[in-house]
């Protein structure tokens, strides 16, 4: 078969059309003079590496299709350069933060969290003076402050850069001129902000910091939050870049840079300076925290057998009921037969997360349809629908049911339709009854020809993450003492996302990339085995 | 016997009379009622919530009322830009839809049709490159816009064109493999016949094999265009404001505060948002099976 295909292979084709080249050429010319102004653009924000990798990229995308032969990597080409990009790389890059600690306490680089941790650390001089404010801008552009000290009848000025703007008291040298009040309106190159001005100004104008000596650290600086008043602030902590460490001066305790943890620690108690850390490499210790931190483990092991749970019973409902309604309706003789099948498949038409909020609505205990219409037999005992586990995980169920046997009704009727209809005609010339020819014949071939849908059905809604989180966000939350909070409709990918996006102490990325690696294994696992074991990949596998 | 059991079968049933009918026919409309009913039920609810003159959930009646106002409402409302929603949503549903269902063809000809170095290892990948739980992908998705912010801010965060291509990356791979099913549907007598011919690949590629599978390339477009109308995380992610939500984002606005207070404008957004998909999907249902088994079930 091979050799056959060969001898007939598309590479020695004919010989390519005028019109085609010239087409090939024009696309290929407007891709590069893209990439060409996308590459002058970062130069000019002085981005080389990433302008280099896409005009490597751009020079081997040409090379493909200008050269002779090589067809495949012509039709390959494209797709294989998004999947790289916004694929394989997404799948990469969760594979590394699963080592690292990233997360709202590690957000960013070292130097981010140093910054970050002495601004949250300011506090203002005791008993220093609070002037009042002006603010200018230099003949070089920089932001400058000009306080007025009302009582002592002085006037400084300063920049945030000391060394080229120190911070000094004016005088007529400078070319000072004050109104009667006392009150500075012209200073020599400096130009004074209006007020609208210094409204359009506010963040650059509240983040500026005029150092009040050379060292701004022991000096203190100056630095305003409404724009009119200037307070004589000083920085809590110090840092000192030799020793990589931070001394609160408040009781003058040092605290070393830890690269293990992330945080500025004490050497002795392993107080934390700050809850503010920075992105390192931990290692393999989000995968171990996943199998022994017990605040994880206990919620887990129910988790991961409701998750094989639902995704099973999403499977079998909607199977049994798409097949069995397949097996019934594929009958030519029953009239309207179009506009029933058109009808049985509108759940599926229907776009899913609308659907999830419809259900989300009648599933109400108080107010929902179902309660007050379909069950008002109830009466005062109205099923908990949302509130209690038993019914919530019915209910997540039943939603899924609607909204999947359609499609599997879709699939078993065109697999139905797909047996050749001799064998059912040979069959009840033997005498076979409508059932038995459904459980000898029917069934066998149907689930050797859907068995690779129903194992990515299965994959799909191990992962279904829509359904779960838009009809009950997991919910109820019956354990309150719970560290980590964990649902009785949790399915896995829930609990992760909870993890990952807004966990009790903010986002743990690294913890829940560690989970998706998991996941991605374990059920690229199952699927790849029980792909294995149908035809489904047979010509991969063989 | 004859050759045509359907045929007899039919003549027997009308022979047999009403009882006969009903117990071979009959009873299977009373299953459809059921069914359609099943079907129908949270779909006509959700009709008759949005012509209601109540905000919330409550004192709902089936087909009790019959009020435009929550459509009027919705479509002139200025906190909840519906109608440019929707044009959000079809452009970059649009856009994904052709271009996935493009590449994914060109991808799975080569798969189908040509042979190289790396061809299985290559399928295998797509497939399982899939099984990652997309949603888990969300920090390296952020990752990547925010970068592409700052280098080229035309494809970043808040933009149309980054939202489509994180689409594109995410649906190539299965995309891929169903159309490489499709393809190999297509007996591969024809390309060569047509190469014997003289025809060059291009020629066979979209002249032959691309006019033969069409009508699932159709379908294909259809069914990624009602998936990413329906995303939400991914969406919610890129876009903040509210003149750049697509409507999924848009509509789970409506729901934010008070859950229940819009909720009959809600249905009203539900209503009109989904009545072009549902009537497309329902005229077309014949080529969605096809669409659906064509490339795993053969017969």
């Amino acid at each position: 078969m091979r050799k056959r295909l060969q001898k007939f292979d598309l590479n020695s084709g004919g010989t390519p059309s005028l019109r085609g080249t010239l087409v090939k050429i024009l696309l290929l010319g407007l891709v590069d003079a893209g990439i060409g102004f996308v590459i002058t653009l970062l130069f000019g924000k002085e981005k080389f590496g990433f302008a280099f990798f896409i005009g490597a990229v751009t020079l081997l995308v040409n090379w493909i299709y200008l050269r002779r032969g090589g067809l495949p990597a012509k039709y390959l080409a494209p797709g294989v350069i998004l999947l790289l990009a916004f694929q394989v790389y997404v799948v990469c890059f969760s594979g590394y933060i699963s080592t690292t600690n990233y997360g709202t306490l590690h957000n960013g680089s070292f130097a981010e969290a140093l910054d970050a941790i002495q601004q949250a650390a300011i506090a203002p001089i005791e008993g220093a003076t609070e002037y009042e404010l002006k603010v200018a801008r230099s003949s070089d552009g920089a932001l400058q402050f000009i306080a007025i000290d009302t009582a002592a009848g002085k006037v400084f000025a300063g920049g945030s850069d000391y060394k080229k703007h120190p911070f000094h008291e004016l005088t007529q040298a400078d070319g000072l001129v004050k109104d009667e009040a006392g009150y500075p309106t012209e200073v020599k190159g400096l130009t004074f902000l209006t007020d609208d001005e210094i409204v359009n100004n506010s963040s650059d104008v509240v983040a500026l910091k005029v150092p009040l000596g050379p060292d701004i650290d022991k000096d203190g600086f100056l630095a305003t939050v409404d724009g009119y008043l200037a307070q004589q602030n000083k920085f809590s902590y110090v840092y000192d870049e030799k020793t990589r460490s931070m001394v609160r001066l408040a009781d003058n305790k040092t605290f070393i840079a830890d690269g293990k943890v992330g945080f500025f620690k004490n050497a002795e108690d392993g107080e934390l300076l700050s809850d503010i850390g920075w992105q390192v490499n931990i290692g393999t210790k989000n995968y171990s925290r996943i199998f022994t931190d017990k605040d994880l483990r206990g919620p887990l092991t129910g988790i991961i057998i409701w998750t094989f749970l639902f995704a099973f019973l999403s499977v079998f409902t909607t199977f049994v009921l798409g097949l069995i309604l397949a097996l019934i309706f594929n009958d030519s003789r029953i009239r309207g037969l179009r506009i029933y099948r058109a009808i049985f498949i509108l759940p599926y038409a229907f776009p899913a997360f609308l659907s999830a909020y419809v259900w989300r609505g009648m599933f109400n205990t108080q107010n929902g349809f179902i309660n007050r219409s379909l069950l008002s037999f109830m009466g005062d005992n109205p099923i908990p629908w949302l509130e209690q586990q038993g019914p919530a995980r019915a209910a997540v169920l039943l939603v899924n049911l609607w909204l999947g046997f359609p499609y599997m009704f879709l699939i078993c009727t065109g697999a139905l339709q797909a047996i050749p209809s001799d064998l059912s005609e040979a069959a009840s010339i033997d005498g076979a009854s409508a059932w038995k020819q459904i459980r000898a014949i029917k069934l066998p071939l149907l689930l050797v020809s859907l068995a690779p849908l129903l194992i990515a059905s299965f994959a799909y809604n191990f992962n279904n993450f829509g359904v779960i989180y838009l009809v009950t966000a997991g919910g109820p939350f019956l354990d309150p003492t719970l560290k980590v909070s964990a649902g009785a409709t949790d399915i896995l990918i829930t609990f992760v996302y909870r993890i990952a996006f807004s966990g009790s102490v903010g986002a743990d990325y690294g913890l829940a990339s560690a989970f998706s690696v998991l996941i991605f294994l374990l059920i690229g696992s199952i699927s790849f085995f029980s792909f294995k074991r149908t035809r489904g990949l047979e010509e991969l596998t063989q | 016997m004859s050759a045509t059991p359907t045929l007899q079968k039919h003549a027997k049933a009308r022979r047999g009379g009403i009882f006969r009918w009903s117990r071979q026919v009959g009873w299977k409309h009373l299953v459809a009622l059921v069914v359609m009913a099943y079907a129908l039920f949270p779909l006509l609810y959700i009709v008759s919530t949005s012509l209601t003159d109540m905000g919330g959930i409550e004192n709902f009646t089936f087909f009790g009322q019959f009020y435009t106002k929550n459509y009027t409402d919705l479509l002139t409302s200025p906190d909840y830009p519906f109608v440019t929603w929707m044009k959000n949503t079809v452009t970059i549903a649009g856009v994904t839809a052709i271009l996935s269902v493009s590449i994914s063809a060109f991808a799975a000809f080569a798969f189908s049709r040509l042979r190289f170095k790396g061809r299985r290892p290559g399928l295998l990948a797509l497939i399982l490159v899939q099984m990652f739980p997309s949603i888990l992908g969300l920090t390296a998705v952020y990752g990547i816009l925010s970068k592409l912010t700052d280098y080229v801010p035309a494809i970043g965060l808040g933009t149309k064109a980054g939202l489509i291509l994180v689409y594109l990356g995410g649906s190539l791979g299965g995309g891929t493999y169903l159309m490489y099913g499709f393809f190999n549907t297509i007996p591969k007598e024809l390309d060569e016949a047509a190469k014997i011919d003289g025809a060059t690949h291009t020629q066979i590629y979209f002249k032959i094999l691309l006019r033969l599978i069409a009508p699932i390339l159709a379908v294909m477009a259809l069914l990624s265009f009602i998936g990413t109308f329906g995303d939400y995380v991914l969406a919610s992610i890129v876009f903040q404001k509210p003149e750049q939500l697509t409507v999924a984002v848009g509509l789970n606005l409506l729901l934010a505060d008070p859950w229940s207070k819009n909720w009959a404008m809600f249905a009203a957004g539900a209503v009109m948002s989904s009545a072009p998909i549902v009537i497309l999907f329902v005229s077309l249902q014949k080529y969605i099976t096809n669409g659906l088994t064509g490339g795993a079930v053969k017969g």
